[in-house]
């Protein structure tokens, strides 16, 4: 058949439409199964037993007590475990601990019985004997010469000898001449910048179902952002074969990166195996913080030079992130990541990873990218405003373009920063007037993006509607983009495809739901599906007609004549090849699997009003509007529920939320109450402006968008309080205390 | 031959130099170049790397053409959230 | 260990359960009922996912013994749609995508309609202030604060 892939740009009739989703009633209802919603027959209840020591040698674990409680019917520690390959040692080590528990929170040992108040008794009566060590939690303490030690024997051959064994890794980027670069600015401004620990504060803790036979086949239903993760994870840590191990996806209840690994789930299927019955395992919210990963906190020192008409002569910026217990912060996206806007001649940025007793950080939405631009964007902002030069001109002069070469290497095809910067600049916010005690901020944000291994399966019913299985868990309408998209490809309406998530046995490896993947990359796949299925549906038709399969296009749901010379015949409807099927050839259906790369980079500029009150240095937001690139928005509704979603977590991380460790190394904040992220009535509405510069590397120029919105909020929220308060802030979150205190020591 | 452009602190691990050539059409090849031509990149390569070519993105596949005209940056590998 | 016989009403059933002293209301509705559309978020009454009714007045149900339930009136998310016509709110969820992931949903629902319920014509701030105790990670709440809103508007022009 003939597919017309030409370069005009493309008419959608139902991509760019906002139809309701297809989970929509489920999710309204109560209906929608989600991880601690599963039950099985026979199901026993697992807890597990955490360290109350941030840093302790177990030198003894006594299960005996426990075990022979009435109720309790499988004990578990890392003895149970074994050896397991390399690859998965530290996920290992963070499901359960080894030798040393490593943070406050670690997993010790774990139990399954018959109920959860036999399973809480059990976890009383396991003894442990720990030998409490020195501990570190803070990044600049844990850098220094003398700091306790977490591993030894973990530090890279690219961290200079004689740095503290908990420096992991040092990694640098950028090209150029800083010191060169420098001499030209009229001015400098050097400054250290911090940010705390946040988490990414998905509502539904962590749960799962595992069933484990002896037989070596185990079943898992779990709350996760990659079923297929999970099983390959689980498989390699208990000695399964993955073949053996169905993993099926519930709804998942936020993950925004957190449910990117496993935690309780090689837990929850050796308890099975012990117990030869179902364990489920819920988390509860206080396990949640302690337990699984949060991003990095922060130290960061930028030295960017400016001259006075605003043109960035140098920028360097040198990032040290705590990443927890193991090696792997995501500080080298951030080193890479934030200077990525700009077009500069001297850039230079210096990343180190650094181990603390503190759980091991998760990837948290654009992974690294928000501290180094709420750094670097405020030095911008500071440089700017001291010469009394427009915020946002100066990001439009120093901007990158087609053809810069970015910061971290790479030159850039066809990008969207200064289209987001121009809409900024014309929007009615920027010149709206603004009160006593209030400030305005911008800034803009820059994320990768990705794509990764994709399966996609389309079937046609004999009825002519459409299935389409992927392999993605479904985190904020995905299912919606996809049936639209196959919907769109065929010719036929919305409702008539359905999309469902497979579980590990029905398709083949797909990877987790991350990197701002699922609409490009599935999407991708998608599409690529309902064309094999078009093709096939073509050749049925060519030969009902007798006719040449080349002579047969695919329009509007139906394969026709492709011109006067293939012969005059009625269109074939969708559902009258489907009816036939069974005549033709049989079943027909398309299929596609692919590694998807050359997913686009995204960019977004920021826009803020706030009012910081004087007396007790609370910031109201008033005012939020974000730029952001989608490629091509799918479903505008959730694309604009990406952007205000990013925007409001920046919020928290920017006002509010932080990690507290005492000086004991325990947390003190382990619950919504102290852990406060925004509620409804922080906030204003946040308004979104969608800019489509198509990504070549698509069918439809889609490009990820739910990370690039956290990317900027952290800095524009800075510099809005910063203006308003008088006194430039540095440190996050920006509490009442501490922006009293800084409006205070500035007199 | 390819030209190859290293992140800062790479560059140290093969002999100072930003840019290296080699021998490669495919990202397989030049992954098994650099490593065979540059040992000092191995620990590197092994922890495993991302890779843009001609301003694309690419993490795996090992049979993405490149061109002699190319324009190939290493990258740390990336991850998502 | 004594069970306690509790006679109830959930979403207009007689209801009669077995719960252990310590249970909460959310423990019996999920693990013992069946009615897992109320959702445990946190379990110490701070992100409303929970959210129930319990004689027409709002509360988290993690924060509620399952034995208190005994002679009240419980109505969960289970029982806000009338058979397959769903409530306003519900409908209007959908419509304007007033949810991402879904777990907070059910939590919100059953808030918002009980804010409906006692004043008709809500201000932004009111819903705002009222929904303070729903935790939404997704949305940023725009589209939830607007689908509540809305569906006010439209349910004042219906009456």
């Amino acid at each position: 058949m003939a597919l017309d892939d030409s370069k005009k740009p493309r008419e959608f009739k139902i991509v760019g439409t906002r139809p309701d989703r297809p989970d929509g009633i489920d999710k309204v209802t109560g209906r929608a199964r989600f991880g601690a919603d599963m039950v099985a027959p026979g199901m026993l209840t697992g807890r597990i037993l955490r360290s109350p020591h941030a840093h302790a040698r177990i030198k003894r674990i006594d299960t005996s007590k426990a075990e022979s409680l009435p109720g309790v019917k499988a004990v578990v520690t890392r003895v149970d475990f074994g050896a397991v390959p390399d690859h998965v040692a530290d996920i290992m080590d963070n499901c359960m601990a080894g030798e040393k528990a490593l943070y406050d929170g670690h997993a010790i040992a774990a139990v399954a019985a018959i109920s959860p108040a036999v399973a809480r008794h059990a976890l009383k009566l396991i003894e442990v004997d720990y030998e409490v060590l020195p501990h570190v939690t803070d990044v600049d303490e844990a850098m220094k010469p003398g700091a306790p030690v977490l591993h030894e024997g973990r530090q890279e051959e690219t961290v200079p000898k004689g740095m503290s064994g908990n420096v992991i890794a040092r990694a640098e980027f950028g090209h150029g001449d800083i010191e060169a670069g420098l001499k030209q600015a009229d001015r400098v401004v050097e400054r250290t910048y911090r940010t705390a620990a946040t988490h990414q504060g998905y509502i539904e803790p962590h749960a799962c179902l595992a069933t484990m036979g002896a037989d070596g086949q185990g079943d898992l239903w779990v709350c996760t952002q990659g079923h297929y993760m999970v099983r390959n994870t689980c498989a390699a840590i208990l000695g399964l074969e993955q073949g053996q191990l169905r993993v099926t996806a519930s709804e998942i209840g936020g993950g925004f990166g957190g449910k990117t690994t496993v935690f309780l789930e090689p837990v929850a299927l050796m308890l099975a195996k012990k117990s030869g019955r179902p364990v489920k395992m819920v988390m509860s919210r206080s396990e949640v913080l302690r337990a699984t990963g949060p991003t990095s906190s922060t130290s960061i020192d930028v030295k960017i030079g400016m001259t006075k008409e605003g043109r960035i002569t140098a920028g360097f910026a040198e990032l040290r992130y705590q990443g927890g217990a193991w090696p792997g912060s995501p500080v080298n996206m951030g080193a890479m990541s934030g200077f990525a806007p700009y077009d500069l001649e001297n850039v230079k940025t210096v990343g180190w990873d650094v181990v603390t007793n503190r759980p091991k950080a998760a990837a948290y939405r654009a992974p690294g990218a928000p501290m180094a631009a709420f750094a670097i964007e405020s030095a911008i902002d500071e440089l700017a405003k001291g010469f009394g030069l427009d915020p946002l001109a100066v990001r439009l002069m120093n901007g990158a373009d087609e053809g810069t070469k970015s910061s971290y290497g790479p030159t850039y095809p066809a990008i969207g920063l200064k289209a987001t910067l121009e809409a900024a600049r014309k929007h009615p916010h920027w010149t709206a007037p603004l009160g006593k005690n209030q400030g305005r901020g911008v800034a803009c944000g820059f994320w990768f993006n990705f794509g990764g291994d994709t399966c996609v399966s389309l079937n046609i019913t004999p009825d002519g509607t459409v299935t389409v299985s992927e392999g993605n868990p479904d985190i904020g309408g995905s299912r919606a983009s996809m049936t639209m998209m196959a919907a769109e490809e065929l010719g036929i309406p919305y409702d008539q495809v359905r999309t469902i998530i497979a579980d590990t046995g029905s398709l083949g490896q797909n990877e987790v739901t991350d990197g701002s993947r699922v609409t490009f990359a599935v999407g991708l796949a998608t599409i690529e599906a309902a064309r094999a299925a078009k093709r096939e549906m073509c050749r049925r038709a060519a030969m009902i007609w007798d006719i040449d399969e080349d002579a047969v296009e695919w329009e509007d749901g139906a394969a026709r004549p492709a011109g006067p010379n293939a012969g005059k015949f009625p269109p074939m409807t969708i559902k009258e090849i489907a009816a036939v099927a069974s005549n033709t050839g049989g079943p027909i259906a398309g299929h596609h699997e692919v590694t998807a790369e050359g997913a686009g980079v995204s960019f977004a500029t920021h826009m803020v009003d706030v009012e910081v009150d004087p007396e007790t240095g609370a910031t109201k937001i008033l005012r939020y509007t974000v730029f952001q690139d989608a490629g091509k928005a799918v479903h505008p509704s959730y694309v604009e529920g990406q952007f205000q979603g990013g925007a409001v977590q920046g919020i928290g991380w920017a006002l509010n939320e932080e990690y507290i460790y005492g000086e004991d190394g325990i947390l003190q904040n382990a619950g919504f109450l102290d852990y406060r992220i925004p509620v409804a009535s922080d906030l204003p509405m946040i308004d979104t402006v969608i800019l489509e510069i198509p990504n070549p590397g698509h069918p439809y120029g889609v490009r990820g968008v739910g990370e690039t919105s956290i990317v900027p909020p952290l800095a524009a929220i800075a510099n809005a309080v910063s203006a308003a308060a008088g006194v430039r802030m540095t440190q996050l979150p920006m509490s009442p205390p501490r922006v009293l205190a800084a409006i205070q020591a500035d007199g | 031959m390819v030209k190859v452009l290293l992140w800062g602190s790479l560059a140290d691990l093969a002999d100072g130099a930003r840019e290296v050539e080699v021998e490669a059409d495919t990202l397989r090849a030049l992954l098994d170049g650099l490593a065979r031509d540059h040992p000092g990149l191995r620990p590197e390569l092994a922890r495993g790397v991302s890779v843009s070519i001609d301003g694309r993105i690419y993490n795996d596949s090992w049979f993405t053409p490149i061109g002699p005209e190319s324009e190939v940056v290493l990258l740390k590998r990336l991850q998502g959230g | 260990m004594s069970r306690i016989h509790v006679t109830t009403k959930i979403n207009g059933d007689e209801t009669e359960f077995l719960c252990e002293a310590e249970a909460t209301l959310l423990d019996v509705l999920r693990d013992e009922l069946g009615l897992t559309g109320t959702k445990e978020g946190c379990g110490t009454g701070d992100c409303g996912a929970c959210s129930v009714t319990v004689d027409g007045r709002l509360v988290c149900s993690c924060l509620m013994l399952g034995a208190e339930a005994e002679g009240r009136e419980i109505t969960t998310i289970e029982g806000m749609a009338t058979g397959e016509t769903l409530h306003p709110l519900q409908k209007k969820f959908i419509e304007m995508a007033a949810l991402q992931c879904g777990i907070c949903t059910p939590g919100i629902l059953v808030a918002a309609k009980s804010l409906l319920e006692r004043n008709p014509d809500p201000s932004e701030e009111e819903v705002r202030y009222w929904l303070a105790g729903n935790l939404c990670r997704c949305t940023g709440y725009d589209k939830i604060i607007r689908a509540v809103l809305d569906t006010a508007a439209d349910m004042r022009r219906a009456s």
